[in-house]
């Protein structure tokens, strides 16, 4: 099955990160998945979004649905980008004086998780979850 | 060579599979309570029939050649199909191993029959069938491996569904009485079932009794702790029992603190202070 | 402007969450039930999240504000009717809102302020 770019959302104002839950919301019952799932999704969504927004002054998000058994979900932002990346993901780092669980719990909540990120060049963060086996 | 063999399989036609039948139904290990001699019957016939063909499609029996080729491809699915069944209607890997070994007799007869005249022709026929039994016998056994394993997994699965079951104790009062190992997978589990549970029933307490759990490391602790956190979020409370004096041990020696979570040695225990929760005590009538 | 309205029940604040919640519409939320609680001096506020499908970290903290903003007040927050696949997600996120009360249900709620629920 060929995956299918469901939306692609910009991510500008505090609005969008609903708009962004919202479209995942669509996606994740296309794909059926369990409710423990799906609000896993929305909620890493949710965390990922935020934090482009944040600390990369905004970007997009796509949603695509893979191989009509998982969620795909990619934002990236125009930010500075992350130096380090592993100190990103730890819990309780942060840039912007917010708690910081936000990209290392996002990780959690999914079942794939990959940030490429490189100094000028921004943040692109890319987490799958599928469907329960 | 290979004419030599379809010849003889040829040759001893039914009696062959008659003797053959015969000696797999008389074995000490003959489960008839799972095969019937008409199905015995039906199969080694099916798979004197497939070899034959198999032989003539190959050509030539090469003694180094695999299994692996077009010619065979027919004999690997009738070989898959039947072990598959077998593994997963729980025959035992010398029963099912049985089914070729018995068939090197009546071959080995009918070629002795056939070619008795000429040892050494015969020599290089007895030769050439062993190693394609063989070859047949290992191909076998890994089908039936691996149908086992997937039979292994499946069971795995059940089990993990069958072992949690909640229970209601009283009116708002659950308990779960956890079996086994506490991973990471199984307590996702938990969590979900007890939760949608505690939702249905309206409960306000349950009882996490780990009576039937091994051993309490570190990470056991954390998935307990956050199944407790879990069901105090949509407002309910945890009480775990069944805390042996052993893991009480183990628990203390790793410096595992399970925070603020009332814990209780028997469900007895915990029940009771499921009650307190619920303004109720169980009181002696005087009677008994 | 669009806010989340606070119902005042007898001697409790109701306050019922069905939209799902923006980061400025949560911050204002926090304000008003501040105000609210300072006008009414309630026994307690009922925050029902049973229609939030997500409660990510920023909407958590907020929640978290207001439970403290309420206590310092002299009001208690119990927050009701969250839902299963929510609490899941919120401890694996590590974010177990330890310093706020909870109910099961709005009648919980009630009870849990030591109130008969109404009607």
């Amino acid at each position: 099955m060929r995956d299918e770019v469901e939306s692609t959302l910009a991510i500008a104002h505090h609005h969008d990160l609903v708009r962004v839950r919202r479209a995942l919301g669509v996606a994740a019952d296309a794909v059926g998945l369990d409710p423990v799932r799906r609000t896993k999704l929305l909620t890493a969504a949710s965390e990922i979004a935020r934090n482009a927004l944040t600390h990369g002054g905004g970007g997009e998000a796509e949603v695509e649905l893979v191989e009509g058994r998982g969620v795909r979900l990619r934002v990236w932002d125009h930010g500075r980008g992350i130096e380090d990346v592993e100190e990103a993901l730890r819990d309780g780092f942060s840039t912007a004086g917010s708690m910081g669980v936000g990209l290392g719990g996002a990780r959690r909540l999914v079942d794939e998780f990959a940030l490429e990120s490189g100094k000028g060049t921004g943040t692109c963060v890319t987490v799958i979850v599928w469907k329960r086996p | 060579m290979t004419s030599v063999l379809v010849e003889v399989l040829n040759g001893a036609g039914e009696e062959l599979v008659d003797r053959w039948v015969s000696l797999q139904t008389e074995s000490v290990l003959f489960r008839a309570d799972l095969l019937a001699p008409e199905q015995v019957r039906e199969e080694s016939s099916a798979f004197v029939s497939q070899l034959c063909e198999s032989l003539e499609r190959s050509g030539a029996v090469d003694p180094e050649a695999t299994l692996d080729g077009e010619p065979w491809e027919g004999m690997r699915a009738f070989l898959a199909a039947l072990f598959r069944s077998r593994a997963q209607r729980g025959f035992e890997p010398d029963e099912v191993a049985e089914f070729l070994l018995l068939f090197k007799l009546p071959l080995f007869e009918a070629l002795q029959k056939e070619l008795g005249e000429d040892p050494a022709k015969l020599v290089d026929a007895v030769w050439d069938a062993t190693r394609l039994m063989d070859r047949l016998g290992l191909y076998t056994t890994q089908v039936y491996a691996r149908a086992k394993e997937e039979v292994i997994a499946r069971q795995r699965e059940e089990l993990l569904e069958l072992s949690t079951p909640v229970v209601t104790l009283w009116e708002g009062i659950l308990a779960l009485p956890l079996i086994g190992t506490l991973d990471s997978q199984r307590t996702q589990q938990v969590m979900e079932v007890l939760l949608q549970e505690i939702v249905d029933q309206e409960a306000s307490v349950a009882i996490l009794d780990i009576t039937g759990v091994p051993t309490v490391d570190s990470a056991t602790a954390q998935h307990l702790v956050r199944t407790m956190r879990a069901a105090r979020l949509i407002g309910a409370e945890c009480i775990i029992s069944g805390i042996r004096p052993q893991i009480a041990q183990t628990m203390v020696t790793l410096g595992i603190d399970l925070g603020q979570v009332e814990s209780r040695s028997t469900m007895a225990g915990a029940l009771r202070v499921a009650f307190s929760r619920r303004g109720r005590k169980v009181v002696a009538t005087g009677e008994a | 402007m669009e806010a989340v309205p606070i119902l005042r029940v007898g001697d409790v604040l109701m306050v019922s969450i069905q939209v799902d919640l923006h980061d400025q519409l949560a911050e204002r939320l926090a304000g008003d039930v501040a105000d609210a609680v300072a006008k009414h001096d309630p026994k307690g506020v009922l925050i029902d999240i049973s229609g939030v499908e997500v409660v990510d970290t920023f909407i958590g903290r907020v929640l978290g504000h207001i439970a403290q903003l309420a206590r310092l007040m002299g009001s208690r927050v119990v927050l009701v009717g969250m839902r299963p696949a929510v609490a899941i997600t919120l401890v694996e996120l590590g974010m177990d809102l330890p310093g706020i009360e909870t109910a099961l249900n709005v009648d919980r709620g009630f009870r849990a302020l030591g109130l008969e629920p109404p009607g």
